[in-house]
């Protein structure tokens, strides 16, 4: 336990020498935050054309699914923000700059995930909170403390989701040193699957984002419940109310990946 | 000229190398033209107006989009080499050479925006042919306009590209303005949403930007939502915005080498 807490000290201590750094070129770093922000921004002119022309996604409104929206932005750029270093990971495999961690006293995990820390994603986390809160607004959801749970609940365990995709992207490297873009597509591409009900996939893409990946327990699923729609997946009504946990299930099954890759690691001898 | 050319060919077939970088983006893009796909599909079966575009029109546009994504100029850095150049100051040498700066850069931005997508487009446009509801061009003439289209897209974009790298001439850094640019281009020139979804008033600014020559007009040829007969006037406006890219450009650069300071070291 001290050893835990000792850990999570020295991950804090980390983040506050890397946030100083950034906060050194803070032109650089705002820019950069403004950039992004306007960047997603452009992206959400597409989805409001879409409503425009459309009316409705299969009886979603644009402002239901601009929660859905804005709950996997916002997870994504938390699970970005903490996990870049794993996506990043694969120059310390092939430059073989692995090995000096190894040497080190402490878990790897902890300190690939402590050397990056871009706060500028929150150029990214902005523009989900604000199409967030005007979703919520809009839609007038008469919040109670298990809402407020289940919106909270979700984001984290989606951010939770995405860590641990991003942790098992890294553990490829293990073995493949190249890091796979086809990967991108189940993070990235998750995120912009999670921007929409799950019911407008194909089924066998539906069940992949729910069983393989739970992207779906963390987004449309608690989403159905705080609307008070019916989830068509036919899941239990206290469901959603566990569904965080599944996020957080998801990291540490990847962690316990992780472990197992870092055991068949080969170092590349650069 | 001739100088020009050796080093686009020179680019363009080194480029022509980065077969294990086609396959990967391969996989990535038939993912995402998949579920955009899906999302446009159900769209469809929830609006039952009459669209100015059909289900299987916005289908086989999303599949191009996705075949012909990399030649649009989607990073910030649409040239790594030059922007490393210009940080590390090896710029000088490339300033030193009896050559026109500006159209070395744009030799360049041409070869690294058609060899890699030539790569890719074959497998994506065959796959998604055979499994994925992408259609043939209704008549050679509508596929013949989609090439020659094509190609002045390939001098649009790649004039534009130039224009975010000189850009680099004075931030340095690459972020702010040029982060922009790329989700602007893509929102403007349908790969995001087609074109023709965006409403109806704000048809008329599309079609005066530039951005629609870059994927939008060359799709619609394909599909035959535009006749073959119109791929003079789209090639005028492309060509007319790519040498107002160029101009600007060439102006740029100018202006940028007399206040360079070359970062010594």
């Amino acid at each position: 336990m001290k050893d835990l807490r000792d850990n999570f000290r020295l991950y804090l201590l980390c983040i506050a020498l890397s946030l100083r750094g950034q906060m050194q070129y803070r032109a650089s770093f705002f820019l950069y935050s403004l950039g992004q922000f306007v960047a997603i921004g452009i992206e959400f002119i597409g989805l409001w054309a879409l409503f425009h022309r459309f009316g409705n996604l299969k009886g979603w409104t644009l402002a239901e699914v601009a929660l859905l929206y804005g709950m996997a932005n916002v997870a994504f750029s938390i699970a970005d923000t903490f996990g870049r270093g794993f996506d990043t990971f694969s120059g310390l495999v092939k430059n073989g700059e692995f090995d000096r961690l190894l040497t080190r006293p402490r878990p790897t995990t902890l300190m690939v995930a402590a050397r990056e820390f871009p706060a500028m994603r929150i150029g990214r986390l902005l523009q989900g909170a604000i199409v967030l809160v005007w979703a919520a607004i809009a839609l007038q959801v008469h919040w109670t403390i298990p809402k407020i749970f289940l919106l909270v609940g979700a984001i984290i365990g989606g951010a939770c989701t995405f860590i641990g995709l991003f942790v098992l992207q890294a553990t490829l490297c293990f073995w493949t040193i190249e890091s796979l873009e086809i990967v991108n597509a189940v993070t990235y591409g998750g995120t912009l699957t999670a921007q929409y009900p799950m019911t407008i996939y194909r089924p066998w893409f539906r069940y992949f984002f729910t069983f393989v990946i739970p992207l779906a327990c963390l987004n449309y699923i608690p989403v159905s419940a705080l609307l008070d729609r019916q989830a068509t997946l036919g899941v239990p009504e206290a469901f959603p109310y566990f569904a965080p946990f599944i996020g957080v299930l998801f990291l540490l099954m990847s962690l316990r990946v992780w472990k197992f890759g870092e055991r068949k690691y080969c170092s590349t001898g650069s | 000229m001739k100088a020009y050319f050796a080093l686009f060919s020179a680019r363009f077939r080194m480029l022509l190398q980065y077969r294990a970088a086609a396959i990967a983006g391969f996989g990535t893009q038939l993912a995402f033209g998949l579920i955009l796909v899906m999302i446009l599909e159900a769209f469809y079966r929830s609006g039952n107006a009459e669209q100015p575009l059909t289900q299987a029109q916005a289908v086989t546009y999303t599949w191009l989009g996705q075949a012909f994504l990399g030649m649009l100029p989607y990073t910030a850095n649409p040239d790594p080499e030059v922007r490393d150049m210009i940080r590390s100051g090896a710029v000088a040498y490339e300033l030193a050479l009896p050559l026109d700066l500006y159209t070395l850069w744009y030799a360049r931005a041409i070869a690294s925006r058609s060899a890699p997508t030539l790569l890719r487009c074959f497998p994506l446009l065959f796959v998604a042919y055979l499994f994925l509801g992408m259609t043939l061009p209704p008549s050679l003439a509508s596929g013949a306009a989609f090439l020659v289209s094509l190609l002045a897209a390939l001098f649009l974009v790649s004039a534009f590209s130039v224009l975010i790298t000189v850009s680099l001439m004075w931030t340095v850094s690459g972020d702010g303005i040029a982060r922009l640019l790329p989700s602007l281009v893509f929102l403007c020139c349908g790969l995001i949403i087609p074109l023709p979804l965006f409403p109806d008033w704000a048809q008329g600014i599309l079609n005066i930007l530039p951005f629609r020559g870059m994927a939008d007009a060359p799709f619609r040829l394909y599909l035959g939502h535009l006749p073959p007969g119109d791929v003079f006037a789209i090639v005028a406006h492309q060509l007319l915005w790519t040498l107002a890219f160029v101009l600007l450009g060439k102006w740029l650069v100018g202006l940028g080498s007399r206040r360079l300071v070359v970062q010594g070291g």
